[in-house]
């Protein structure tokens, strides 16, 4: 990043961008929105503190995310990011429903094939009108792929972190 | 005499005029909530984002910008964002093991129908057919239907 080209943050806020410029390198001058909303959501000084406290491999993800957050909340006022969590949480409740019922139709499944009334290894003969006789070898039934449920039983600590009782889908 | 200021002017040391837009939603017994905010979001950015909202709308956004105030305190580099990344992971997680049971359900479904079809076609065992005869029906004696 050259001196003579300030960032965009130094541009927004007309100031000169010193070489060691905090927001310089996550902030060029060729996308002014980003660094637009970030500022208006948490305000300049609040990032650069956020940034000053974690080390430099960190700060280009930190700044990803607030960008994130900050559209979110740009897009929703309300809600903002918690929106989207409320969201996905009962997306993920609802496909865990949509998993114990097919783990109980499997189950189902299985027991039906368990108690089948043919018998797996002896032979059977049965008599038929034609004087034939049959033999009829019936193998072993397969071996089911054993699946075991993971109930991964999620995010307790963010059911516990949820604030809004009701549905914030907008 | 009980301070009657709302936690936002307590934190920020100035008086609490009767019309404070931080009075409802940061009361005095709960200072953390407002030093979070503040924290995250400040003051005068949280005072406006109030501001352009109406009114019935406010304490929803003061409890979500509380939350992720929260989720950044906790997670400085990701914050809320870490949440839903996780989220995400969990709903492939769960759509992958729902699309596997119906996979074998399917398998089990196909298979329990090609038992029905073998159990109809007949085994000819030839030393069987040794025993047997006058069968009306002549069967190959090399000829084995099943393995």
């Amino acid at each position: 990043m050259g001196g003579n080209s300030p960032c965009a943050s130094c541009k927004l806020l007309r100031r000169r961008c010193a070489k060691d410029c905090i927001f310089a390198p996550y902030f060029p001058s060729d996308d002014p929105h980003k660094f637009a909303i970030v500022h208006k959501v948490f305000g300049a000084s609040n990032v650069s503190k956020m940034l000053q406290e974690l080390p430099l491999h960190q700060r280009a993800d930190t700044v990803s995310s607030l960008v994130y957050e900050a559209n979110a909340r740009v897009r929703d006022p309300v809600y903002g990011c918690v929106g989207a969590i409320s969201y996905l949480q009962n997306q993920v409740s609802q496909l865990q429903m949509q998993l114990a019922v097919a783990q109980a139709e499997i189950l189902c499944i299985q027991m039906q094939q368990e108690q089948a009334p043919i018998t797996t290894t002896s032979p059977v003969l049965l008599e038929e009108d034609d004087k034939s006789s049959l033999f009829l070898h019936q193998n072993d039934l397969p071996q089911f792929l054993t699946f075991s449920s993971s109930n991964n039983v999620i995010y307790d600590s963010f059911k516990k972190e949820s604030l809004f009782g009701q549905d914030m889908i907008s | 005499m009980a301070s009657t200021r709302c936690a936002a002017c307590k934190y920020l040391r100035r008086r609490c005029p009767s019309d404070c837009i931080f009075s409802l939603y940061f009361p005095s017994n709960n200072p953390q909530r407002f030093a979070y905010v503040h924290k995250i979001f400040g003051a005068s950015n949280v005072g406006k984002m109030l501001q352009d909202l109406p009114v019935h709308r406010r304490a929803d956004a003061a409890d979500s910008l509380y939350y992720e105030a929260h989720c950044r305190i906790k997670d400085p580099v990701y914050g809320c964002v870490g949440i839903i990344n996780i989220l995400h992971q969990e709903i492939h997680n769960v759509q992958c093991q729902i699309a596997k049971i119906q996979a074998e359900i399917a398998f089990l479904g196909t298979h329990a129908q090609s038992d029905q079809q073998l159990q109809i076609a007949p085994n000819l065992d030839p030393n069987f057919l040794a025993e047997q005869k006058g069968l009306s029906n002549s069967f190959d004696d090399s000829s084995t239907w099943f393995f």
